[in-house]
């Protein structure tokens, strides 16, 4: 087996070893919270006679362990389980819920990725210049805004008052042509745009201004290339570690952490579900969902470990 | 005068006065009834509703979790789709009377022990199959039972037997009860074929639309029922989205995503209305915000401390501050204007020395402890320290401890001696007492009991003398009042809005939101 090889089952089975951790800690976490699932679902309006009878119908008189070990099964075999609260099967819901959330993050990186990247160029080769302080200033004054904040202004300027974008995602159907769901989510991706742009371009910023201070930079300028193609020949391959660290990272925030964006622009992903069963203690769906956002974050953190290895011939061959 | 009419007439005609407002308006400029009554149909006639087009709604309250077996429903979202595919036997009206859907007429013994529901002939459910009586007792059987989880199963346990006669439902009680059909016009309980025992959540019935597409705690799209017996029910399509988030559901209505939304947030329900092509509807109903004392616990069990508190909140400020005027005040006791048979009782007023007289007489020498969330009601804390600031005028301590909303209603409500809550009210007196101020109810949540006052209670449900049982009820309201550990500052209004899209909102309808939740069904989409 070769080094790299090896590597990679290291990393992967040390991130499978931390999935597993993880779902003890969400069972455990929706073991802690007050109240359960039958009292949640007839709410304030809940009879004892009724809540016994939810309960014994729902399972949640079994010991917490043989539930824990019995929703383990169903993981490994690929059955999340169904829902407590409508019993709908969790793998066709959160298969639905999950495209959407995939697809609203994947377009907020399709422009995000690129664009910081672009500006932490411009601002490294207009550095101390207006340009690099324009361009900072925006994003962190975007990024010091909360998202819910920085929505409910777009939804009121863009979507109310200009009338140019639907301002809420109420329109989005999944069975919509591209151009349609495109619209609707036009405006849940200009503010997870706004969020995640300042964390990226400044990483970029700062890892190239950190190669920048290399002789062998200099060497190349003294060549007579413009600072442009210094940049993007002879810096930036140096400091694309850095970058795609940042950058899995921030992916890995725009699939688990737009849960808010979700909510305020009422767009029917992974957010909303989640919320919705975690003030139900709807369990199975917590954990379901739980477990797949870390397997999303365990996942991008270990691409960009490895990919920031296999760039870095220092980390490929460790001493 | 004649301008003053005219007024009137338009907004008949735009569907937004009722018959009953309009003859009472008209009758205070010295017109007869019988020249107002057909004024109004002169004037209502200019407002034929049009059919065909699609009303969109956005509404809060609709989860992922929810079902649609009606036995489940507890939020506005479920009720509304409901609505939308079923109907109850009876249902209330406008004016808080009731109106037969699936049952034509009904009709009580003498003892109120014993009523006859005869079925509307020849109605089918959305599936083709005739309403048989059998149908309505299986709904009834499937509600009620110790197996049974519905909403509904309070309801269920005074009726002993229901019976199919023909095309007649038999219901025997327990005791007389004159309120029986407001019970049964419940919104957990219209008639599904064989109960809904086969498949509950089929969202099969006798309503005016049917159940096309749908996704739990998002959207609902229903088209309209062509077989539909009635005359409501005007668009051709009704799409119901859901929109938790307050700022979101008034920015879809404004920019035209939606021709409807319900609980505008008082705050800016002002803002709302000055906005082009949106009419903000205020309605008053039985919904009420409480701060609830157990009258078994120390030291809420002295009624001289309860008199201090009650003298101690200053209500108007309350309506003012807590829900921007939409509301008004409350008397300590859970009934209002909407109900029937409603008797004014004198307004208690904040009065800082007569709550240091009580507090004095109490001698308690440690501050009360109140315990408060937003979830028990929008602006609960802010409530709360008002009621912190009118007490210390009166020299009373108040602490205020702010609990989580999660698990308020199963850590906090009904558990704690003293904590905010809300209550949305129900159709009759007797209803809204059996289920929170009967000494043995689930839900008494203040720990009432009082012999005297359960034993009204029986007396008057089973009463079919109006005068006698108004009377019942003013003293039963007296009681809470003087001695009860509820203190009501409010009663607060439902705020809905709709777009100029859409005609025929009436004022002052009884019930839930968004006209008891017809509004869809009974609105237009104007040519």
């Amino acid at each position: 087996m070769g080094p790299v090889a090896r590597l990679l089952a290291q990393r992967i089975s040390l991130g499978l070893l931390l999935l597993f951790l993880v779902s003890i800690l969400i069972f455990l976490g929706t073991m802690v919270l007050p109240g359960d699932v039958a009292q949640q679902i007839l709410g304030q309006s809940a009879t004892p006679e009724a809540l016994a009878n939810l309960r014994a119908e729902l399972g949640v008189n079994d010991p917490p362990v043989a539930r824990y070990f019995e929703w383990l099964g169903g993981l490994l075999t690929g059955d999340l389980g169904t829902a407590l609260t409508s019993g709908q099967s969790i793998n066709e819901a959160i298969g639905r819920r999950l495209s959407n959330t995939l697809f609203l993050a994947f377009w907020a990186a399709l422009i995000t990725v690129p664009l910081a990247i672009f500006l932490g160029l411009l601002a490294v080769r207009y550095q101390e210049r207006w340009p690099d302080k324009l361009i900072s200033a925006t994003t962190l004054t975007t990024i010091s805004m909360p998202e819910f904040v920085l929505g409910y202004i777009l939804m009121f300027f863009v979507g109310v008052r200009l009338g140019w974008l639907p301002p809420t995602a109420v329109g989005f159907r999944p069975d919509g042509d591209l151009l349609s769901r495109l619209e609707s989510i036009a405006l849940p991706v200009m503010v997870l745009t706004l969020v995640v742009l300042a964390h990226m371009m400044r990483m970029t910023r700062a890892a190239i201004l950190n190669v920048m201070q290399s002789a062998y930079i200099e060497t190349a300028e003294l060549k007579g290339l413009t600072t442009f193609t210094v940049i993007r020949r002879h810096a930036f391959p140096n400091a694309i570690s850095p970058v795609i660290n940042v950058v899995m990272l921030n992916l890995a925030y725009l699939v688990v952490g737009v849960v808010v964006v979700e909510i305020v622009f009422n767009y029917p992903g992974m957010g909303q579900y989640l919320v919705d069963h975690v003030t139900k203690r709807d369990v199975p769906v917590v954990q379901a969902c739980g477990i797949i956002f870390a397997a999303i974050y365990i996942g991008l953190n270990l691409t960009a470990d490895v990919v920031s290895i296999l760039t870095n011939p220092r980390l490929r061959h460790p001493k | 005068m004649s301008s003053q009419l005219d007024y009137l007439k338009l907004r008949v005609a735009q569907g937004r006065m009722s018959r009953r407002e309009f003859l009472g308006r008209a009758g205070a400029l010295g017109i007869t009834a019988a020249l107002a009554s057909s004024l109004y149909t002169q004037a209502a006639r200019a407002a034929e509703p049009q059919k065909g087009g699609t009303i969109r709604m956005g509404l809060q309250g609709g989860s992922t979790t929810d079902s649609l077996d009606p036995a489940l429903a507890t939020n506005q979202v479920a009720l509304m789709v409901i609505r939308l595919w079923g109907e109850s036997l009876v249902e209330l009206d406008d004016d808080g009377g009731l109106i037969g859907k699936v049952a034509e007429s009904w009709e009580s013994s003498a003892d109120a022990k014993e009523w006859r529901f005869k079925l509307r002939p020849g109605i089918q459910f959305s599936n083709g199959q005739d309403v048989t009586a059998e149908d309505v007792v299986a709904t009834m059987e499937r509600h009620s039972g110790e197996e049974s989880k519905s909403g509904a199963l309070g309801i269920m346990r005074s009726i002993v037997n229901v019976d199919a006669q023909g095309d007649e439902v038999v219901f025997t009680l327990d005791s007389g009860n004159a309120d029986l059909p407001y019970l049964i016009a419940d919104y957990h309980l219209p008639i599904q074929p064989n109960g809904g025992k086969d498949d509950a959540a089929a969202a099969i019935g006798t309503g005016p639309y049917i159940l096309k597409d749908y996704e739990m705690g998002v959207r609902f799209v229903a088209e309209k029922n062509p077989n539909y017996w009635g005359d409501i029910g005007h668009a051709e399509t009704i799409e119901l989205i859901v929109i938790n988030d307050n700022t979101a559901r008034v920015a879809a209505l404004q920019s035209g995503q939606v021709d409807m939304i319900d609980r505008v947030p008082p705050r800016t329900a002002g803002l709302v209305a000055r906005a082009p092509g949106i009419n903000v509807h205020q309605t008053s109903g039985p919904g009420h915000y409480v701060f609830i004392m157990h009258c078994d616990t120390a030291p809420f069990d002295n009624n001289d401390v309860r008199l201090a508190l009650k003298h101690g909140i200053n209500r108007q400020e309350m309506v003012d501050k807590v829900l921007f005027g939409y509301g008004s005040v409350g008397n300590d006791t859970p009934i209002n204007a909407s109900y029937p048979l409603y008797t004014e009782i004198e307004q208690r007023e904040y009065d800082p020395d007569k709550a240091k007289f009580h507090w004095d007489k109490a001698g308690v020498d440690e501050p009360i402890l109140l315990r408060t969330s937003d979830i028990s009601f929008p602006g609960a804390p802010d409530a709360a320290a008002l009621f912190q600031q009118s007490l210390q005028q009166a020299g009373i301590p108040l602490e205020i401890k702010r609990e989580p909303n999660d698990g308020y209603w199963s850590e906090v409500w009904n558990v704690q001696p003293f904590c905010t809550s809300y209550w949305g009210g129900r159709p009759t007196q007797d209803q809204m007492y059996t289920t929170a101020y009967l000494s043995t109810a689930d839900w008494n949540d203040t720990k009432f009991r009082n012999e005297q006052f359960d034993q009204m209670l029986i007396a008057a449900r089973a009463e079919l003398d109006e005068a006698k049982r108004t009377q019942m009820y003013a003293d039963m309201g007296m009681i809470i009042h003087n001695e009860g550990g509820l203190i009501c500052p409010m009663f607060n209004d439902f705020v809905d809005a709709t777009s100029d899209r859409l005609a025929g909102w009436v004022e002052g309808v009884n019930g839930f939101a968004l006209m008891n939740s017809y509004a869809p069904l009974r609105m237009w989409v104007k040519a």
